[in-house]
C-alpha cells in the first residue's frame, strides 16, 4: 500500500514544483516529475503477487504474468509526455530568446 | 584529415563515433525488424536510430550529420511514416475493419509472421526516428541561431 | 455492420488531410487549401449523415481491428456523439473556409493546416471513442496541437500565453491520467460501457470519489471552469482568429464539457453530490467571468471571458440533471459554438483590416464593413439573448429548468448574468461598429470573399437556430442527445446490445 502512496507523493511533489517555482525550467522539471509519478502509479496497478514480466516466449507458459495492458498504456503515455515536454521546452527557449530571462515574475506581458 | 573533421569534438570521440555509429544504427534496425517477436518495436528502435544520427551530430558538428540526413529529408520521412501507418490501417478495410490484421499471421516466433505488425513497426520507426531527430535539430539550431545573433 | 463503417472516417479523414498537407503542401502551391476545404466539407457532410444513420439504425458501434469490445477499442456513435460531431465539424468547416483568406498573412500556411487537422482529429476522436484510455490519447493529440497553434505567431505575448496554457493543460491531462489509472485499478477494464457496468455492480466506494475529484479537476481545467480558468483569457486571444474560434467554439466543449458529461453521466453515474458540484461550479464561472468580462477593452479578451461565462450556463444546465435542463445545456452548447466562433471570426476580420484589437481605437466600422458589422450584430444579439435569435431560446430553457427544479437562486443568477452579457455586447457594438468613423480608418475595405462567406453562414445559423426546438427536428437531433445523458448507466446495456448485433 505504501508504495502506491509514494507514487502519489511524487505526483504531489511535481505539482508543488509547478505551482511554487518561478523558474520556467524548474516548472518544466515539475511537470516531468508529476508525469513520472502518474506513470509509476499506473504501472503499479498492473502488479500481481509473484508475477513475472509479461513477455511471451517459446518455452514459457502464460501463468503468473503481471497485467501487460498498463505497460502498453504507460508506453503510450510516455510518448505523449515526450511530445508535450519537447513542445514546452521549445516554447521556453523561444521565451528566453524574446525576454532574456527564465523568471516568470519578470515575464508579464499579459495581465490577469 | 579532411575538412569535415575540423569541427566538432576531439579526435578520440570522433574515432570512437566512427567505429560505433554504424553498429548503433544496425542495432536500431534489428530492434525494429525483430520487434514483433521479442521486446522492442517501432518506438524503441526509432529512438535508437535517431540517437545514431544525434551521436554523429554531437561528435562531428551539424554539417556532417545533415549530409547524411538533412532536415527536409527528415521531415519528409516523418510525414511518410505517418501516412504509411494510416494507409496500413485503412487497408484493413479490405477485410471489413479499420486496423484489421489482414495479412496471414504465420507461425509465432518466426521473422515473417504477425501480419501487419512488422509493417506498422517500420512506419512507426520512420515517424519516431525522423521526429526525434527533428526535435533535437530544432532545439539545437534555435539555440545556435539565437547565440549567433548576440 | 454496413452503416457503422463511417465511424472511423471521422478520425481517418482529418489525419490523412494533415499528413498529406505536410507531405505535399510545400511542393504544390494551393494544394494545402484544396485538401483542407475538401476534408472539411466531407467531414461536415458525414457528420450530418451520421445523425441520419443514428436515427435509422440506433446506436452505431465499431470494433477497431475486429477486436470485440471490451477487449478491443470500440468506437460508438450515439445521440450525444452525433450531436457533438455536427457541432464540431460544422464550425471546423466554416473556420477552414475563413482561414483561406485570413492565414495569407502568416508564412507557414501548410503547418497551420497540419496542426489544425490534427486538432480536429483529436476532437472527433474524443467524441466517437468508447474507450477510456483512447479518450486520453485523443485528448492529448488535440491539446498538444492546440498548444502549438496558440504559439503560432511566435510573438512575445503569444509564447507566454502558450506556455501558460501548455503547463495548465498538461496538469489537467495528468489528473485525467491518474483518474484513469484509479478507475482501471478499480474496474479492471478500459471500455467505458463496461466500466459503467462494473461500477454499478461494485458500487461507488472511496476510490470512485477520488476519481470524481480528479476528473473534475482534469476536465475542469480543459473546460476552463472558474477556479481553473486562468489560462483561457490569455490563450484564446493570443491565437490567430480562426484558431481562437476553434478553441473557444468547440475545443473546450469537446475536450471539457463533452468528456465531463459522458464520464459523469454514463460511466460513473450522476449522484446528487456531483450534480450540485456541477451546478455550483457552473454558476460560479458564469458570475465571476461575466463580471471580469465587462471591464475588458481588448475585443478578443472580452470574448474569451464571455466564453467562460457561457460555459458556466452549459454546465449549470447539464448539472441540473432534469430532462429540460440537459436539453437546454446541450442546446446552449450548440448555440455557443456557433455564435462564439462567429464573434471570434468577426474580431479577426476587424483585426485583419484595422490591425488593432483595442475597442477604444475602433468606431464606426459598420459603415466601411457592412457584412462584418451585420454579422457582429447578429452574433452579439444572439449571445446576449435577444428573442428571435438562438441564444435566447437556450438561455430561456435553462432558466425555466432551474426554476422547475426549485433552484431559484441559480435561476436568478442566470437571468442576471444574461443582462450583464447584453451590457457587455452593447459596449462592443457601440465602440467597434456604431458611432462615428474615426479619421484613420477612412481607407479600410471590407474583408475578402471567403471570410464574408463563412461569417454569413454562421450568422444565418444563429438566426434560425431556434428552429432546432421544433418538434420534428428536436426529435432527431437534440432530444436524442439529451436522452443519451439521461439514461445514465444504461449506456452499457445499450452499447453492448449494439456490439452483439
Amino acid at each position: 500500500m505504501s508504495i502506491y502512496m509514494l507514487c502519489l507523493v511524487l505526483f504531489a511533489c511535481g505539482l508543488y514544483c509547478i505551482l511554487r517555482k518561478r523558474n520556467i525550467i524548474k516548472i518544466i522539471i515539475g511537470i516531468i516529475i508529476a508525469e513520472y509519478g502518474a506513470h509509476l502509479f499506473f504501472i503499479l496497478t498492473a502488479y500481481r503477487m509473484q508475477g513475472r514480466s509479461p513477455i511471451y516466449s517459446v518455452e514459457a507458459d502464460i501463468k503468473n504474468m503481471v497485467d501487460p495492458l498498463p505497460h502498453a498504456l504507460v508506453l503510450t503515455a510516455i510518448v505523449i509526455g515526450l511530445a508535450t515536454t519537447a513542445l514546452i521546452i521549445a516554447i521556453a527557449m523561444r521565451i528566453y530568446e524574446k525576454y532574456g530571462t527564465f523568471d516568470i515574475t519578470k515575464i508579464k506581458e499579459l495581465r490577469g | 584529415m579532411s575538412r569535415e573533421h575540423e569541427k566538432g569534438m576531439s579526435l578520440i570521440v570522433k574515432t570512437i563515433t566512427r567505429l560505433t555509429v554504424g553498429l548503433i544504427l544496425l542495432y536500431g534496425i534489428y530492434i525494429v525488424s525483430h520487434g514483433h517477436v521479442s521486446p522492442g518495436g517501432g518506438f524503441a528502435g526509432g529512438v535508437i536510430i535517431a540517437l545514431s544520427f544525434i551521436h554523429l551530430m554531437l561528435a562531428y558538428g551539424k554539417e556532417v550529420a545533415f549530409k547524411r540526413l538533412s532536415r527536409t529529408v527528415a521531415s519528409f520521412f516523418e510525414s511518410l511514416g505517418a501516412i504509411m501507418f494510416l494507409v496500413i490501417a485503412i487497408l484493413g478495410f479490405t477485410g471489413g475493419y479499420f486496423f484489421l490484421n489482414f495479412i496471414a499471421k504465420g507461425e509465432p516466433f518466426k521473422l515473417f509472421s504477425a501480419g501487419i505488425i512488422p509493417l506498422c513497426n517500420i512506419a512507426i520507426c520512420l515517424k519516431v526516428g525522423a521526429g526525434l531527430f527533428g526535435i533535437f535539430v530544432a532545439l539545437v539550431l534555435l539555440k545556435l541561431e539565437s547565440g549567433e545573433k548576440k | 455492420m454496413g452503416a457503422s463503417n463511417i465511424i472511423p472516417l471521422f478520425v481517418v479523414i482529418p489525419l490523412a488531410g494533415a499528413f498529406l498537407i505536410s507531405l505535399l503542401g510545400k511542393k504544390i502551391k494551393g494544394l494545402a487549401d484544396i485538401i483542407g476545404v475538401i476534408s472539411g466539407l466531407s467531414l461536415c457532410v458525414l457528420s450530418f449523415y451520421a445523425v441520419r444513420l443514428y436515427n435509422i439504425h440506433g446506436v452505431l458501434t465499431y470494433s477497431v481491428g475486429a477486436w470485440m469490445p471490451p477487449i478491443g477499442i470500440g468506437m460508438i456513435i450515439d445521440g450525444l456523439s452525433a450531436f457533438m460531431l455536427v457541432t464540431v465539424n460544422l464550425v471546423a468547416f466554416c473556420v477552414v473556409v475563413y482561414s483561406l483568406n485570413y492565414m495569407e498573412k502568416y508564412t507557414a500556411k501548410g503547418k497551420f493546416y497540419t496542426l489544425f487537422f490534427l486538432m480536429l482529429s483529436g476532437m472527433n476522436g474524443v467524441i466517437i471513442t468508447g474507450d477510456m484510455f483512447n479518450l486520453f490519447v485523443f485528448l492529448e493529440i488535440a491539446a498538444v496541437a492546440s498548444y502549438a497553434l496558440v504559439a503560432f505567431g511566435t510573438e512575445k505575448h503569444e509564447l507566454e500565453a502558450a506556455f501558460k496554457y501548455a503547463v495548465m493543460g498538461t496538469m489537467g491531462s495528468l489528473f485525467v491520467l491518474l483518474g484513469i489509472a484509479f478507475l482501471y485499478g478499480y474496474t479492471s477494464t478500459l471500455n467505458m460501457a463496461d466500466m459503467g457496468a462494473v461500477i454499478s455492480r461494485k458500487g461507488t466506494g472511496n476510490i470512485v470519489l477520488m476519481v470524481i475529484i480528479l476528473f473534475l479537476m482534469g476536465f475542469g481545467l480543459k473546460a476552463a471552469l472558474v477556479p481553473f480558468h486562468a489560462w483561457l483569457p490569455d490563450a484564446h486571444p493570443s491565437a490567430p482568429a480562426p484558431i481562437s474560434a476553434m478553441l473557444s467554439g468547440v475545443l473546450i466543449k469537446a475536450l471539457g464539457v463533452y468528456a465531463l458529461c459522458r464520464i459523469f453521466y454514463n460511466v460513473i453515474g450522476v449522484s446528487p453530490l456531483i450534480s450540485s458540484i456541477l451546478m455550483f461550479m457552473g454558476t460560479l464561472s458564469m458570475v465571476v467571468a461575466g463580471l471580469l468580462a465587462i471591464g475588458q477593452w481588448d475585443y478578443k479578451r472580452l470574448l474569451a471571458y464571455s466564453s467562460i461565462s457561457q460555459i458556466g450556463y452549459i454546465i449549470l444546465g447539464v448539472g441540473l440533471g432534469t430532462p429540460l435542463g440537459i436539453l437546454g445545456g446541450l442546446f446552449h452548447l450548440f448555440n455557443h459554438s456557433i455564435f462564439k466562433s462567429l464573434l471570434f471570426l468577426n474580431s479577426g476580420a476587424v483585426e485583419y483590416t484595422t490591425g488593432t484589437r483595442d475597442l477604444q481605437q475602433m468606431g464606426g466600422l459598420a459603415h466601411k464593413m457592412p457584412v462584418t458589422g451585420a454579422t457582429g450584430l447578429i452574433g452579439s444579439m444572439s449571445i446576449a439573448g435577444i428573442p428571435p435569435f438562438s441564444g435566447f431560446w437556450s438561455k430561456l430553457i435553462i432558466i425555466i429548468a432551474a426554476v422547475e427544479a426549485q433552484k431559484f437562486a441559480y435561476a436568478f443568477w442566470a437571468a442576471l448574468i444574461s443582462i450583464l452579457t447584453l451590457a457587455m455586447y452593447v459596449k462592443v457594438l457601440k465602440y467597434a461598429f456604431l458611432g462615428n468613423l474615426a479619421e484613420k480608418w477612412k481607407q479600410i475595405k471590407e474583408v475578402p470573399i471567403f471570410m464574408k462567406l463563412s461569417m454569413s453562414t454562421l450568422a444565418i445559423i444563429c438566426m434560425v437556430g431556434g428552429v432546432l426546438l421544433f418538434a420534428n427536428i428536436n426529435d432527431v437531433f437534440l432530444n436524442r442527445a439529451s436522452e443519451n445523458l439521461l439514461q445514465g448507466r444504461k449506456y452499457a446495456v445499450m452499447v453492448f446490445k449494439g456490439i452483439r448485433q
